[in-house]
């Protein structure tokens, strides 16, 4: 079938403002909106430039708005979109700075994820075999652990439309992660971390970034749990809802 | 411009990523990533990584030993074996402090489950030695790894493509790069260079690797005249999903799938009467295809079927929900409840750049080469021999990865700096100017195509002379046409036009080694397998095959022997 594509372009090199190109590229049903960027750019249009690597939704890198929807090119099928006549829109994702075309810069949101201290601290010496943990105490985290750094639900979230500043989902599931693990020994100084405006109070439930998560993470209701601990252990926290 | 560092590792995958660690505080090293941090490709490794620990029931470090050199069809180098079997519960321990969220027992401990190939004394029967984050456990262990070499503020250039190693009388001096935001070339001066850089599945049309996984740092090493070993010996993983490569990890066998033909049967128990479906990849890539040649592929066709309805929902939940999550999506089926269509997938390259058990690259006279090391799947220690074993890769990655880090920190002691040839990033930049000023030409894309078709038509699971030799013309027609290739991006941002073509010269310099290789072994051994010849023949081809570039003739072919320590080869059945 013939699938037609709207897609946004900025070379920073020539363009002061970004303009949108159309193409029109044949598609199976069962493949995916990577293939038909990749046919696109081998065959028309080399100069279009978009970041890929695993193509199935695990690396992360081909996160951009299709059809208005933060998700991963590789993990949306032609046939979901196939049968209307509009084209498909492909955008890069919001709230992030533009290099080029659908490539955007990634340095605020690591830094954001890099702000809540992403590893495991533990002072006490570590085990001659594993520290242990109880399956119960795993599936705390097992959720959260399929997060792929691909910023869907960051760029997908509505607050950040009006607060930039808000460090945003993925770097509370990230919070999350360690806050939860059983075998961190931060949990006071991580909660505190988390307790402030542009921290979990500045989520007010859109949930939109539960549902773009490609990889199925209940985002919105893991940065809730955050917030009823830190209520739990503070009293109010820093913030009232 | 011009960078310094006393280090400069090639690659954010597990290998780099551990041995940056190990130098982190004590010298000045620094990370190049072709991809953005963490989108590289240990991140799509699922099933486990082995270890005995025995937290499941008795194992022990020989039986992981000796299931890895009978795995790798005794092509393998024993006593490289021997320390990553020895080393490996301390390696998965090291990750567990380092906070990596394995599966757990009812008792607390790393959970384990069974695997192809890992087997309980010698042989006897499966053995549950693979440990797990669900089917994501090269991602948690790569971000784990990740952000470490983060906390330890280990400078990191993302985005980064190498395009040229620099030796000078035979030393390294260092790296020309490619900023890809930039579209600017840089020369990175270093003392030390570790090339893990990965594999290089994309020479196939069909397989389980990344888009990145083009094999730069093993073509440059090939271009500075390293020979490269047993490049012949390619991994085709059993279970790709039909048609598109990706991989379904073989811990959906470890967990209780079986495979079935057309009649239902479950086939694996005619080739494998042991211990069945768990057999070395190889032997079940070989027994798909067997079954597909006699008729019993599904509805005629050219797939078979994995069937995990037995597992349940909730095992499939807890343990392969990502492998479920891409059967729903890439072919809209319930695990729980359908048979899924499969075939086999180009998923490792067993072969690569030299190295010894430190991670010192050899050169053709089997002697260090002054400060270049390589680890990861891109290296050649000759521990996965003709064909590697389920969860040992991400193991190799982390004890050799450690290894040439600590190698690469006593070296320093006695490195000096070795001062570039004047302007060493000159080539690099002629050649770039070239491929832009070309008006009219081929198009990568159509050149890139046109190998992967020819590869996997005559250098995947079944090889024969003639149809290697026909292969072989052609990988040699279409390098003649790619110094016509021309762009449509001129431009300097993000011209992945040029990084495409750049890593085309990469696939095309190794598909010929590949090919050369795999027409020298006259013998069938693990991966490598011959219609016309069909036996291993240990009395001649018990040695390593190495590749170097000549100046301007076919590629020299000559070998080195197998270190054999304990295990005698013998008749390997499953």
């Amino acid at each position: 079938m013939k699938m037609r594509f709207k897609i946004f372009r900025f070379d920073p090199e020539v363009d002061k403002e970004p303009r949108y190109q159309s193409y029109v590229v044949s598609a199976e049903p069962r493949e995916r909106i990577l293939d038909c960027l990749n046919r696109i750019k081998w065959e028309q249009d080399g100069s279009l430039s978009y970041r890929m690597s695993c193509g199935h939704g695990v690396c992360g890198s081909d996160g951009m708005r299709i059809n208005g929807t933060c998700g991963l090119a590789c993990q949306k099928l032609v046939k979901e979109y196939a049968g209307t006549e509009t084209e498909v829109v492909l955008e890069p994702l919001p709230h992030f700075k533009v290099m080029k075309d659908l490539i955007v810069d990634m340095e605020s949101f690591l830094g954001g994820v890099g702000f809540f201290q992403p590893y495991l601290i533990s002072r006490a010496p570590a085990p001659e075999k594993e520290r242990p943990q109880s399956p119960a105490e795993q599936k705390k985290i097992e959720e959260v652990i399929r997060c792929i750094l691909c910023a869907c639900c960051t760029g997908a979230c509505p607050v950040m439309d009006e607060n930039p500043a808000y460090v945003g989902p993925a770097a509370l599931v990230w919070a999350y992660r360690y806050i939860f693990d059983s075998r961190d020994e931060e949990f006071m100084e991580r909660l505190k971390r988390a307790d402030f405006k542009n921290g979990v109070w500045s989520c007010v439930n859109y949930f939109e970034c539960t549902r773009v998560c490609p990889k199925k993470i209940p985002v919105t209701k893991s940065i809730n749990l955050i917030k009823r601990e830190i209520k739990k252990v503070f009293g109010e926290g820093s913030q009232a809802e | 411009m011009v960078f310094k560092h006393d280090v400069t590792i090639v690659g954010a995958g597990l290998a780099g990523l551990r041995a940056a660690l190990e130098i982190a505080g004590s010298a000045d090293v620094a990370l190049i990533s072709k991809v953005y941090p963490t989108r590289s490709h240990s991140g799509a490794a699922q099933g486990g990584i082995a270890a005995a620990l025995g937290n499941e029931e008795p194992d022990s470090w020989e039986w992981h030993m000796y299931d890895t050199i009978k795995g790798g069809d005794y092509l393998t180098d024993q006593e490289v074996a021997e320390i990553l079997a020895r080393d490996a519960p301390r390696a998965v321990y090291e990750l567990e402090h380092l906070g990596v969220p394995f599966n757990r027992t009812p008792e607390g401990k790393i959970a384990q489950r069974a695997f192809g190939g890992h087997t309980r004394n010698f042989g006897e029967a499966a053995v549950k030695r693979a440990c797990y984050a669900s089917d994501r456990t090269g991602r948690v262990i790569m971000d784990s790894l990740y952000f470490e070499v983060g906390r330890k503020g280990i400078k990191t250039y993302a985005e980064f493509q190498v395009l040229d190693l620099i030796l000078r009388d035979g030393r390294v001096a260092g790296l020309v790069v490619h900023e890809l935001a930039t579209g600017e070339i840089h020369f990175i001066h270093s003392r030390v260079v570790l090339f893990a850089t990965g594999g290089f599945g994309k020479v196939y049309k069909t397989t389980s690797n990344a888009f990145a996984n083009t094999g730069d740092g093993v073509y440059l090493a090939l271009r500075a005249g390293i020979p490269l070993e047993d490049m012949e010996c390619v991994q085709f993983h059993p279970t790709g999903i039909y048609g598109l490569g990706v991989l379904l990890s073989e811990a959906a066998r470890g967990e209780g799938g079986v495979l079935r033909n057309s009649n239902g049967e479950r086939f694996m128990e005619r080739y494998a009467p042991t211990i069945k479906d768990l057999a070395s990849r190889d032997i079940v890539s070989r027994a798909i295809y067997t079954e597909i040649r006699e008729g019993r592929g599904i509805g005629g066709k050219d797939y078979v079927h994995l069937d995990l309805t037995h597992l349940g929902e909730k095992r499939l939940a807890e343990r392969l929900s990502d492998i479920s999550s891409f059967v729903q999506i890439y072919l809209g089926l319930d695990p729980a409840k359908d048979l899924i269509p499969i075939n086999p997938t180009c998923h490792y390259m067993m072969g690569g750049i030299p190295v010894n058990v430190n991670g010192q690259v050899l050169s053709a006279t089997h002697e260090p080469v002054p400060g270049l090391y390589a680890a990861g799947e891109c290296s050649c220690i000759s521990l996965h021999g003709a064909n590697r074993l389920g969860c040992n890769s991400l193991l190799d990655l982390v004890v050799f990865g450690r290894r040439a880090g600590e190698k690469m920190l006593e070296d320093l002691k006695n490195l000096p700096w070795t001062e570039p040839p004047g302007h060493p990033e000159r080539p690099t930049e002629e050649r770039i100017r070239q491929l832009k000023e070309r008006k009219a030409g081929e198009k990568t894309g159509k050149l890139r195509s046109s190998l992967q078709q020819i590869m996997t038509r005559d250098f995947a699971v079944f090889r024969h002379e003639e149809t290697m030799a026909l292969g072989l013309s052609e990988i040699r027609a279409i390098r003649n046409a790619c110094a016509e290739i021309a762009l449509d991006n001129h431009g300097m941002a993000f011209n992945t036009d040029l990084t495409d073509a750049l890593e085309l010269e990469s696939l095309l310099g190794l598909a010929e080694i590949i090919a050369v290789s795999a027409m020298a072994r006259t013998e069938s051994r693990g991966a490598h397998s011959r219609e016309d010849y069909p036996e291993r023949d240990d009395e001649n081809w018990l040695k390593h095959t190495l590749a170097q570039r000549t100046e301007d003739g076919p590629p020299r072919i000559f070998y080195k022997p197998v270190s054999i320590t304990r295990f005698q080869p013998k008749p390997r059945a499953y």
